[in-house]
């Protein structure tokens, strides 16, 4: 086991998780009007809804099934689905929502960088994210590709020990559990981690306070204080 | 504590439910309500307002929170008036509201600026030579001056310092000064009353130099000349408050919710207790809806409205069943009974001429002194001739029979003259009639003849050379030139208002498009209404009306309603024109720290309008011939056809002002003199005399003859005011422009006779343009020099208006925000540095100063009967007689500053006063002195009072002014009792300790005083209203007869057939021919008449380029249209397109709406030209703004002088600027380019360059 892989995937998981808590909670507390999703729909309407939704479902879909996929232990799924038609299933929704959000992503991008309004009013930030989301989207496609070779599903329990020794804070044993997995594999999750690292410092804060209590509040609320 | 913890709390957050269940309460953090609260919050609140363009003057609240303006809100804390009146506040407007935007927007000027290319010479040449020899260097070097100055308008700035710029500045006008004279230093600012210190700072500077002060009232033609020809009084008018004393209301012309808002709830008010409400606009404007009656004139028909109602009023409450209290007023307040002149016109008619004077009678009637200006009656009970007192012969040379009781003034006997002489002989007497006019297609003309000969009543005398004079009242006169038939046989006039007779309601009909109907039935009840009330009807009346050529017949028009019923005067009655004009208040203390008068007299002033005309050479286009104006009774081989001609021989006569003055430099002059052993008086006339010396006017364009230096401060004058935008871009400025037309040389038109044509016309005549303002206007984009001045929130100032009777200030509620200063401050670094640069190159020297017969001075008794030329050999040329006064002032340059920081010795010597009367006024130096402290400093300053802050400015004005000092306000009055023979003391004497400081105003507006200065009352019983003290004091009017005049009777008037009221149908001013058609871009062209009234969404309180006000409206120029009318030329709303005529080009977008009369299009006007203002088609270069497709066209009427009420004074009377009767194309754009540069080149924003190198 190198100290780089240690390192990136031993250690660098808990830097990124900490940065996370620690500067959300700093901006939330000290800022909290930058705590927004920055949104540019009213500099230009036009194709924004198309291009956010694209983007919005592909994404949602993606976090949700890395969640479930990564962590929820073998014992578990396989009284539903034996492992190798569970990366199937991955490679095809994966796949399937991957495209979509691609899709969306790019025009976006393209909005951004090109329409005058939108670009004056960016942040570097915004940009920079932009261009992260993409590469890791990119990357993660690709994978579906490599895992075609292996389609037994062996890559994708070495990942989901390695996401499970994460939680349970065992950083040497997550190491070890990705160290063989390909190249592919492990930049995309690198990105990823890296994704948690820019979290506060930009508008992907928006992603936690989706307003979701909204769909069960009262009518009324009345704060006493 | 913290906002995440706070949060924390999934499972104790609610703490109960109600309204079963649809609610709930919780105990979640309120914290993040503070951000709300302290939105609102803020460290302290200062009172200050708007100060240059609205009337409004309403008192802000301005607030300030951490060391910045936040917003604004409107002030409530008026001093109450009476138990029967509403209150006054809230005044403010949704302009106002949003002036604040101003301090801290993009927007804003920061620092001192220069344009790049005069910044490069200036820093090259200043390496090696002082700075008036840096200066004469560039400006000497035609290729060095016109490198900067074709530059002028297409940005380049380089940011600059005081220190720099003063110096640039002070070269400048030391240079110009010493080589061609001080008065080629030029300065314009407007309306004085909005910010007082602010405009004397200039103006105080500039007099002391011997700088010239344009005037902008008439400039603007927002100076109705009706007002001094009928009264003598520049425009005096109710305040808004008297609206609700007012049983019957007319708005004519005058938009009140949308240009008086602040004002406009006592319109609504009045209505509660039963007045009525008219309005009468062309267009269904915001006043319309709000209104029981709305008549839609054709627009610039409005004078053949006003005929019929007379009409109307003078048959059923004059001649059919005559109201006694009509009778009796106009018997006693106007010139109805005044006996004139009948003068031979052809074989069997006679014609109007001039008033009957006491000198034409034997023995002068007994009147030793000025019987050449006593106006003659007829005593009723005995039939024989008198001399009423009042007329202005009594006012001056002779003591207290300046008064109009009902007496003749060789004894005093009562008399009761006589208004008619109906019973005794009748005579055919010629009258104009200008509708017959049909050479102007867009007007209605009518079949009837050109002269009209009508049956009047008459009486044949016997004058003091023994021949027999055939005279007629001007009632009888009036009552012909209304059309009405009494019974006298012969033509021209009607029994029946169905008539089709000029003057009738029929005849009417036909003009104006208003049915007789509705026009019978508001004249029927506003006299009715006036009859029962004793005169509480007014007329309300705006710009609309004032800016046709032929205004004044718009305005006697409806001026001679509210005389007929004895409306003028009384509380609630009267007229109203409510058009620029804000009352200057404590204009007699304010006029000596304005125009340095407490260190030299007399200052230089000049009226805008001809030194505009003039110096921009837009007399070289002129299109509008004389004749074509002149009445058809008038012999036109005795008249030029050139408008020029006329103000040429004004200014020789002594009746307008010139400046520059002389074709020679006036210090220079004075050397001369000296040098030839004479005195400059005695050498200027010889030299005038043998040719050798001019008037500047006779040559524009010769060098020596330019204005040199402009400053500009409080005023957009390039990027609004200025009328003939183009003209003054390509000739005053010499740089790029829109303009289309060719001069009289290329075109072949008629030449003036008077001046020197020269092929190649001047350009470029301008050396300096320096700017003062707080954001980047269109007028700083053209100058060279752009100084930023603090904002009305950041500077301290006075501020009165003619709306209401207080006085409140601008406060400094921030300092200005970065290097900018108050207009006092500027000025005065100016003058410092004016000071030191002038050593060497000026010292001690004498200024010839030449001054027209002025106003309410002795010398507007100058020329009595003919006009007479000095330079035709018609008389001799005597100084103040028959030519302009000429006086030499002392300038000390070195001592400038000292002179502008404290007050000078003259107000101690001549004591102070205004409008004809004089008063001694130690007490006031002294209380100055201890208030101010005095100066300490050795030198010409010693001992004197300190005007060092704007604040001590202030108090300068306070101090000396009658209004806000009732010690002076007693003084004042007993000066004017000595004129009058009647006390008038007891206006002022409840108020004789009264001071207002500055401090007392700061802590809540002041309700001014009564003077003498003004012809209404501020006191506890009545609203102010004009007119109140010449009807219940019995004080004259400041005319000819000392009472309102419906006749006036100079040559002039005469011969421009403006005796008397009449409808005159727009001028042609032949601009569309040219451009029509000449450059098609495929889409149909069509011609509308160009109308620019005042905007919702903009000017007053604030400025076109607010983005808030943008925001409502269509962020950017407009020009509204009909529906018709953009039908037929294929527009749809918000098009692009462009307007147009030889004049100049306009791009900007459509707003088609229904409430839009056919035929004419409106343009908001003061519409900047740097917001979203794409190129021209026509012209190639970027559309103009309103002012760019019009032309000064000036009425030599308005340039009569040394003749009672037509006498000029500064924005009081003279040439105005009138706009409205021009026209334009509109077509609509093809292409919309915006002329953007490259990209990446000059884009915005960008940190201003400070190395011309690298700017």
């Amino acid at each position: 086991m190198s100290n780089l892989n240690f390192l990136l995937f031993g250690i660098y998981p808990y830097v990124a998780i900490l940065i996370l808590l620690v500067a959300s909670w700093i901006r939330f507390d000290r800022e909290p009007y930058t705590w927004k999703a920055d949104s540019s729909q009213s500099f230009n309407k036009q194709g924004f809804r198309l291009a956010s939704n694209l983007f919005h479902v592909g994404v949602l879909f993606i976090l949700m099934g890395h969640f479930v996929g990564l962590l929820m232990p073998e014992a578990i799924y396989h009284h539903f689905i034996s492992t190798s038609n569970k990366q199937i299933l991955a490679m095809v929704s994966g796949g399937f929502f991957g495209v979509l959000c691609l899709i969306g992503l790019l025009m976006l991008i393209k909005r951004r960088l090109t329409d005058d309004r939108v670009r004056a009013n960016s942040k570097t930030s915004d940009i920079v994210v932009l261009f992260l989301l993409l590469i890791q989207l990119v990357l993660g496609l690709l994978t579906i590709f490599s895992s075609m070779n292996h389609l037994d599903g062996s890559v994708m329990v070495m990942l989901g020990h390695w996401a499970q020794s994460i939680v349970t804070f065992q950083g040497a044993q997550a190491a070890a559990a990705i160290e063989p997995v390909g190249i592919l594999y492990k930049l995309h999750v690198f990105f990823g981690l890296t994704l948690l690292v820019v979290f506060p410092f930009t508008r992907l804060v928006h992603i936690i306070s989706a307003p979701v209590w909204y769909l069960g509040r009262r009518y009324q609320i009345v704060r006493q204080r | 504590m913290s906002q995440f913890l706070d949060r924390l709390q999934f499972f104790k957050k609610k703490t109960g439910e109600f309204a079963d269940g649809h609610g709930e309460t919780t105990n979640e953090s309120r914290q993040w309500e503070d951000s709300y609260r302290q939105r609102w919050q803020h460290d302290k609140i200062v009172r200050s307002t708007h100060g240059v363009n609205c009337t409004g003057s309403c008192s802000w609240k301005v607030y300030v929170k951490n060391g910045l303006v936040t917003w604004e809100t409107q002030q409530t804390d008026y001093p109450r008036t009476r138990p029967d009146l509403p209150n006054h506040e809230p005044r403010g407007c949704p302009r106002g509201a949003s002036y604040s935007w101003y301090i801290y927007s993009a927007n804003r000027l920061k620092y001192p600026k220069v344009r790049k290319p005069l910044m490069k010479l200036w820093r090259e040449a200043r390496a090696s030579m002082e700075p008036v020899e840096a200066w004469a260097s560039i400006v000497e070097n035609k290729d060095k001056a016109t490198s900067y100055k074709s530059k002028r308008g297409m940005g380049g700035f380089v940011r600059s310092s005081w220190d720099e710029v003063n110096e640039i500045i002070a070269a400048a006008n030391v240079y110009t000064t010493k080589t061609f004279g001080p008065d080629r230093v030029v300065g314009f600012s407007p309306i004085p009353a909005m910010s007082m210190v602010s405009y004397a700072a200039g103006a105080r500077y500039l007099s002391l130099i011997g700088g010239v002060c344009l005037s902008f009232y008439d400039w603007y033609c927002d100076l109705p000349p009706a007002s001094p020809q009928i009264w003598g009084e520049q425009t005096d008018v109710p305040e808004s408050a008297d609206w609700y004393n007012s049983n019957y209301l007319i708005a004519w012309g005058s938009n009140v919710p949308q240009t008086r808002t602040p004002d406009a709830h006592f319109f609504t008010e009045v209505r509660y207790k039963g007045a009525k409400t008219v309005s009468i606009t062309p267009d269904y404007a915001e006043v319309s809806k709000l209104t029981d009656e709305w008549l839609n004139p054709k627009q610039g028909s409005d004078a053949a409205l006003g005929m019929a109602f007379g009409h109307v009023i003078l048959r059923e409450f004059h001649l059919d069943n005559p109201s006694e209290y009509f009778t009796q007023y106009v018997r006693q307040y106007t010139d109805f009974p005044m006996l004139v002149t009948l003068d031979k016109y052809d074989a069997d008619s006679l014609k109007p001429g001039r008033f009957l004077r006491a000198s034409d009678l034997a023995g002068n009637l007994g009147q030793d002194n000025n019987p050449e200006w006593k106006t003659i009656g007829i005593n009723e009970s005995n039939g024989e001739l008198v001399s009423p007192q009042g007329s202005i012969g009594y006012r001056w040379g002779e003591k207290g029979k300046w008064n109009i009781e009902e007496r003749e003034g060789k004894e005093g006997r009562d008399t009761k003259l006589q208004l008619t002489l109906i019973g005794g002989d009748v005579s055919a007497i010629a009258f104009p009639h200008f509708a017959a006019d049909d050479t102007n297609k867009h007007w209605v003309s009518c079949e009837h003849d050109e002269v009209q000969v009508r049956n009047v009543p008459t009486k044949t005398i016997t004058d003091a050379d023994g021949n027999e004079i055939v005279v007629a009242t001007v009632y009888d006169l009036m009552m012909a030139n209304y059309g009405l038939d009494r019974g006298l046989g012969g033509g021209g006039v009607a029994r029946n208002y169905d008539d089709d007779v000029p003057g009738t309601p029929a005849w009417q009909e036909k003009i104006t498009g208003v049915s007789r109907d509705k026009v019978i039935k508001v004249a029927r009840e506003f006299a009715d209404t006036a009859d029962k009330t004793h005169g509480k009807a007014m007329i309300l009346v705006g710009a609309a009306m004032n800016h046709w050529y032929h205004m004044d017949m718009n305005y006697r028009g409806l001026i001679n309603m509210v005389m007929m019923c004895g409306c003028v005067g009384q509380s609630g009655g009267g007229w109203a024109h409510y058009v620029g004009q804000e009352k200057l208040r404590p204009q007699t203390g304010w006029q000596p720290l304005a125009f340095g008068l407490d260190w030299s007299r007399p200052p230089r002033q000049m009226n805008g309008t001809s030194f505009f005309y003039n110096h921009s050479s837009q007399w070289r286009h002129e299109t509008v011939s004389m004749h074509e104006v002149l009445s058809p009774l008038a012999d036109k081989s005795e008249f030029p056809e050139h408008t020029l001609d006329y103000n040429i021989k004004a200014e020789r006569l002594g009746w307008l002002p010139s400046a520059p003055q002389l074709n020679r430099n006036p210090l220079q002059l004075c050397k001369d003199a000296d040098a030839a052993g004479m005195e400059p008086k005695d050498f200027a006339v010889q030299e005038l005399k043998n040719g050798n010396l001019k008037f500047a006017c006779e040559a524009p364009d010769s060098p020596e003859n330019f204005p040199r230096n402009l400053f500009v401060w409080r005023s957009n004058l390039l990027g609004s005011s200025g009328k003939g935008h183009e003209y003054m871009l390509h000739y005053l400025l010499g740089t790029k422009n829109g303009l289309m037309s060719e001069d009289l040389g290329k075109t072949g038109g008629f030449k003036p006779e008077e001046v020197e044509w020269v092929d190649d016309g001047a350009t470029g005549k301008l050396d300096l343009v320096t700017t003062l303002d707080f954001r980047m206007s269109s007028t700083c984009m053209f100058s060279d020099i752009v100084l930023p001045t603090a904002t009305w929130y950041e500077k301290d100032d006075l501020n009165t208006s003619d709306m209401h009777p207080f006085i409140h200030p601008l406060s400094t509620a921030v300092d200005p925000a970065w290097e900018a200063k108050s207009d006092w401050e500027i000025y005065k670094g100016i003058a410092k540095k004016f000071s030191e640069v002038a050593v060497g190159h000026l010292g001690v020297e004498k200024d010839f100063v030449t001054v027209p017969m002025l106003h309410d001075t002795p010398g507007e008794l100058a020329q009595p009967f003919d006009v007479m030329d000095w330079k035709k050999g018609e008389c001799e040329l005597i100084p103040g007689e028959t030519a302009p006064n000429m006086a030499v002032v002392e300038r000390d340059y070195p001592n400038t500053y000292k002179k502008f920081t404290s007050l000078g010795p003259l107000l101690d010597k001549l004591g102070n006063g205004g409008k004809g009367i004089n008063w001694n006024t130690d007490d006031e130096i002294m209380l100055l002195g201890d208030l101010n402290h005095r100066n300490t400093d050795e030198g010409v300053s010693e001992g004197r009072p300190i005007i060092e802050t704007a604040i001590d400015a202030a108090e300068t004005v306070l101090t000396f002014a009658p209004e806000t000092n009732g010690n002076v306000a007693v003084k004042a009055w007993a000066a004017l009792s000595e004129f009058t023979g009647r006390d008038h003391t007891h206006l002022a004497t409840p108020k004789h300790e009264e001071k207002i400081r500055f401090r007392d105003i700061q802590a809540q507006p002041r309700k001014i005083i009564s003077s003498p200065t003004w012809s209404g009352l501020e006191d506890e019983h009545v609203s102010y209203t004009a007119g109140y003290t010449n009807v219940h004091e019995l004080i004259p009017w400041r005319t000819i007869t000392g009472r309102q005049q419906f006749f006036q009777d100079h040559k002039w008037m005469s011969a421009f057939g403006e005796q008397m009221v009449s409808y005159r149908p727009p001028v042609n001013t032949k601009t569309i021919d040219k451009v029509k058609g000449s450059n098609e871009n495929g889409n149909k062209e069509i011609v509308l008449n160009w109308i620019t009234p005042h905007q919702k969404w903009g000017i007053h309180s604030t400025y076109s380029d607010n983005l808030l006000m943008l925001t409502l409206s269509r962020g950017g120029p407009i020009i509204w249209m009909s529906e018709v009318d953009a039908a037929e030329a294929g527009i749809e709303d918000n098009d692009w397109i462009e307007v147009f005529n030889a004049n100049g080009s306009i791009s900007c977008r459509a707003v088609v709406s229904q409430r839009v009369r056919q035929g004419m299009v409106m343009m908001y006007h003061a519409q900047e030209r740097i917001v979203n203002v794409p190129g021209s088609e026509m012209t190639g270069t970027r559309g103009g703004h309103h002012n760019s497709v019009t032309r000064v066209i000036m009425k030599p009427t308005h340039m009569i002088g040394g003749y009672a009420q037509q006498a000029w004074g500064f924005n009081y009377y003279g040439t105005v600027g009138c706009n409205r009767d021009e026209f334009v194309v509109v077509r609509k754009m093809n292409k919309v380019d915006w002329l953007d540069g490259p990209a990446g080149g000059d884009a915005l924003p960008r940190p201003l360059p400070t190395n011309p190198d690298q700017a």
